[in-house]
């Protein structure tokens, strides 16, 4: 049986190994070689370091790095507060299982469709000042930078906007793991408030639970891309934009420079997740000194408060978004200071049919095949852990958390370069590839807790009735199962439907895809086909959730304790 | 000079209808990769019609690969070559201009030439000083054929602006007065480097050094002049120009919200095709400054690895087809002038076009005035560096 398990190990290892780490190492590889001079299409082959001095040199680095810190950092704190602020102050009074359900269109809306709501939203010509124009007597858009300000706040507000739900989430699974009530009136019952039960009791015992999904969040904020062209400054840009361009720069020679930026932002990214573990064994020292000082005097209410009207506004915000790209998909003129469409039509889902069908077309096979993969290596580790009866060592955690941390700018180049040598590019293989390396961590990372949290019980009593382990694992664990699973298969097209950049490089732009038509339409000026095209690509990954929800229902409709709360 | 050799090559290159019968053959059954920019909606109809007549013609069919920007074509084409990919690439065709023509002209990414071969060829002026032979004074030596004519024309709301500034110093005058009612797009895009040259060209002192590679010192007179307008201008500019809209769709899209009210766009057709796409209100129409406005050709090359160069030759072919630039032409479709040669053309195909229908925002040829050169490629190059030098801080 040991063996069984360890040959298992080894074929999911060895796929792990070769067919995630393996591409990210070569992509990182052949960056790191244009960042250091090396690049032969050029006629370059001296290692040097003049590709960082002309980075260093180019207008307006510093402040991109400025904005890139700011941005990140500031959105992935004020989110981590505002979520357990709200977790809070709302916890003992919400059914966790309709808090995710609430939770789901903000998790299913990729990125760049959020983004491309919210700007219309917030501008000085959006919705929002179009409700106000009759109040403020405002004839033209007052010429306010609301979207694409220098600080990059609206950059910070799309990005927590996106990220306040998923923490939501994250720290609602992890609390399911808590006894918080009994927590919440031992600390009460000593005299501390509840804001302050929460600091010094409950969080203490979430963070280790949610410390990785943090540091995804804030990898994703400090390398964002389309979010950030959308919402962000543009001279000049976040980081990662400025690299993004300089590598599409019309002097080829640029791609030395952008290659130093890309190692740049790996760096970045690397350094931010080091100032976390710092700042947590730090947070680890002081905590326990303030505990046991013991001191009740201090009141954390309004700040609760104050968070949940945060997360309420932002949820609002977002809700708004979401419906005006719905609107404007079915508006025909829809000008200043108008609250609603002057003239309606449903030309821009006819005229653009062929176009976003295609694209649908694409998007549904990239992910059936990218989340098909990614659950059946998912499972086949989950099942060898089982069988060797071991956990997980933290070295192949950090092996699935990998790509999620290392910015997708870093070695998405030099990627392109490994897979056109193998004469692998421009394909839909290459593309499924390319966007399973991102898919798979999150189908891991969603069902990982609930195939543990299975009641061991049933499998012993299904083998002590003579079930093997292959018997075990499709009649017993699988349906037993299947809600988590479709919850981390809908997880992983919802990311995959948000695939940008690995679509782009790797299908050589020949594979179309709801993302980058709608990344590329957003360059435009038609917002009401930018609008045909985000409806469908949030419309996909809801679809998604939605059958995740309904399919377990429908399949143990016999079945009350199988079909009822969810096992996530 | 290079001229001899270009007349020696284009001799030599002259097409014989054996040769293209050839071509036809060999691209039967292939498709082309077209890369373009995917910002525009009429363009891409208008690629996707191609590919339909190209497939009934000729059994070539063509896949438009979206850009955002043309330099992603560029870069692909390197990356291909860094990996040894040199043939089977996957860019077949890519619409090309100015700097990106120049970086894969003097890489030596290109197929050709080929432009001589192509029957329709017969209907250009590709005379050595024609618009059609040199693109940003690079000449274009065969390695890109033309398909549509761009000219630098500003877009206006008729409703708000009664009378437009016809020149840059007007519209550093209207700006002063009108704070915040003004921008251009940002310089790393073509159309915000294209506004800046507009500009310089007002502004030299003597414009036909711009023809000229740039020198140091031709660069600080030439243009000392121009960053006196640009610095009292900036302050006055959209959110007091601190940002700049990517392109020249989301600025069309700025000055439909309200938010400016000057626009600017390289296809003097665009207004009209902008409002009868409901993208643009009614009262916009253009105008170009008085003195003249950049203009140039809008062009298709070959990378040198193309996996399917000769339907690619084939489809540069048909976009230079009569019927097809007629087409093109047409405000209803795509509403780009022609890039043929009007005296060059038989009385059916000059039939064909003047039977095309016009709208009160499309500007007769006569009112689009005189068409200045584009200035050497290395000044824009130079200018949009000192650009991001001055003010990308």
């Amino acid at each position: 049986m040991r063996h069984d398990g360890r040959l298992l190990r080894a074929v999911v290892l060895g796929v792990v190994g070769l067919g995630l780490i393996a591409p990210i190492a070569v992509g990182l590889w052949q960056t790191g070689r244009a960042a250091f001079g090396i690049l032969p299409a050029l006629g370059r082959d001296m290692v040097s370091l003049a590709p960082w001095h002309e980075l260093a040199d180019l207008p307006g680095v510093a402040t991109s790095l400025r904005l890139t810190l700011v941005t990140g950092f500031g959105s992935t704190l004020l989110s981590l507060m505002l979520a357990t602020g709200f977790c809070a102050a709302v916890h003992a009074r919400m059914n966790p299982s309709v808090g995710a359900r609430m939770l789901t269109p903000f998790l299913a809306i990729p990125h760049a469709a959020m983004a491309v709501g919210l700007a219309f939203v917030l501008a000085p010509s959006g919705w929002i000042a179009r409700m106000m124009a009759p109040f403020a007597g405002w004839e033209r858009p007052p010429d306010i930078a609301t979207v694409n300000d220098g600080w990059g706040l609206a950059l910070m507000v799309g990005l927590m906007v996106k990220e306040v739900p998923f923490l939501l989430l994250v720290i609602l699974s992890a609390l399911s793991q808590i006894p918080v009530a009994r927590h919440v009136a031992a600390g009460r019952a000593l005299g501390y408030g509840r804001g302050v039960v929460w600091i010094k009791i409950i969080m203490p015992q979430v963070w280790p639970l949610i410390r990785l999904p943090v540091w995804v969040v804030l990898a994703y904020a400090l390398s964002v891309v389309d979010m950030a062209i959308i919402l962000g400054p543009s001279n000049p840009p976040t980081l990662a934009v400025a690299v993004t361009r300089w590598f599409t720069d019309p002097n080829p020679a640029m791609i030395l420079p952008a290659s130093a930026g890309a190692i740049l932002q790996a760096v970045i990214v690397g350094l931010a997740v080091v100032l976390l573990i710092v700042a947590e064994a730090l947070g680890k020292r002081l905590g326990r000194w303030w505990l046991r000082r013991g001191g009740r005097g201090l009141r954390a209410e309004p700040g609760l408060w104050a968070a949940s009207a945060g997360v309420t506004a932002l949820m609002a915000l977002g809700a708004l978004a979401m419906v005006s790209l719905v609107v404007w998909s079915l508006a025909w003129r829809w000008s200043f200071p108008q609250i609603l469409p002057e003239s309606w039509s449903l030309k821009p889902w006819t005229s653009a049919q062929d176009g976003w069908i295609r694209a649908l077309s694409n998007t549904l096979l990239l992910a059936g095949a990218t989340v098909g993969l990614s659950l059946a290596l998912a499972i086949a580790w989950l099942e060898g852990e089982d069988r060797a009866h071991r956990t997980r060592a933290p070295w192949a955690e950090a092996l699935i958390y990998l790509p999620l941390l290392i910015p997708q700018i870093g070695f998405l180049f030099g990627l392109n370069v490994g897979f056109l040598q193998l004469g692998l590019s421009g394909g839909i293989w290459a593309v499924i590839w390319a966007q399973a390396l991102f898919i798979f961590p999150y189908v891991m990372i969603a069902l990982s807790d609930p195939w543990r949290a299975l009641d061991p019980r049933m499998i012993r009593a299904a083998a002590a009735l003579g079930a093997g382990p292959e018997r075990r694992l499709w009649a017993v664990k699988l349906p037993v199962l299947i809600r988590p699973i479709l919850t981390a298969a809908a997880i992983g097209v919802a990311v995959s439907v948000a695939q940008y950049l690995p679509t782009l490089f790797m299908g050589a732009g020949r594979v179309a895809t709801l993302t980058t038509e709608a990344v590329t339409l957003s360059s435009g000026s038609d917002r009401r086909v930018t609008g045909v095209y985000a409806t469908l690509q949030a419309g996909l990954p809801f679809a998604a959730y939605l059958a995740a929800f309904m399919i377990p229902a429908i399949v143990h409709r016999n079945r009350r304790a199988l079909s009822g709360a969810t096992a996530a | 000079m290079k001229f001899p050799l270009v007349l020696a090559l284009s001799l030599l290159a002259t097409p014989s209808l054996a040769d293209w019968q050839q071509t036809l053959d060999a691209a039967r059954g292939q498709t082309v990769y077209w890369n373009a920019w995917g910002g525009d909606a009429r363009t891409n109809a208008f690629i996707a019609w191609v590919s339909e007549q190209t497939e009934t013609l000729y059994d070539v069919s063509v896949q438009q690969v979206k850009l955002t920007d043309t330099a992603e074509a560029v870069t692909r084409v390197i990356s291909e070559r860094t990996a040894g990919q040199d043939t089977g690439g996957s860019v077949d065709l890519i619409w090309i201009n100015g700097p990106n023509f120049l970086a894969m002209k003097e890489q030596g990414l290109l197929h050709g030439p080929f432009v001589g071969d192509l029957p329709n060829a017969r209907y250009l002026n590709l005379g050595p000083t024609s618009p059609a032979s040199i693109d940003f004074t690079v000449p274009v030596e065969g390695l890109e054929s033309p398909w549509r004519l761009a000219k630098f024309v500003f877009t206006y709301d008729s409703a708000r602006v009664a009378e437009p500034p016809r020149s840059m110093a007007d519209l550093g005058a209207w700006v002063a007065v009108n704070p915040g009612r003004f921008t251009h797009p940002d310089p790393s895009n073509f159309m915000g480097s294209t506004f800046l040259k507009q500009a310089l060209i007002e502004l030299a002192p003597d414009a036909s050094v711009l023809q000229q590679p740039v020198t140091d010192a031709g660069f600080a007179a030439a243009t000392a002049p121009f960053w006196d307008w640009y610095d009292a201008l900036r302050p006055n500019l959209w959110r007091g120009g601190e940002t700049y809209p990517e392109n020249q769709s989301v600025q069309q899209q700025l000055l439909n919200d309200g938010e400016v009210d000057i626009g600017m766009s390289f296809d003097p057709a665009s207004t009209a095709a902008a409002i009868a796409d409901g993208l643009l209100p009614d009262s916009a129409r253009v105008f170009v400054p008085e003195n003249g406005s950049i203009g140039n050709i809008s062009f298709v090359a070959i990378p040198y690895n193309a996996a399917n160069a000769e339907g690619a030759e084939v489809v540069a072919n048909f976009l230079l087809d009569p019927a097809a630039q007629a087409h093109m032409q047409n405000i209803e479709v795509l509403g780009s002038f022609s890039v043929l040669d009007p005296s060059l053309l038989d009385d059916a195909a000059k039939a064909a076009f003047a039977a095309l229908p016009t709208a009160p925002s499309l500007p007769t040829v006569a009112e689009l005035g005189p068409t200045l050169l584009e200035p050497h490629a290395s000044w824009m190059t130079r200018l949009t560096a000192e650009w991001a030098r001055r003010y990308t801080k």
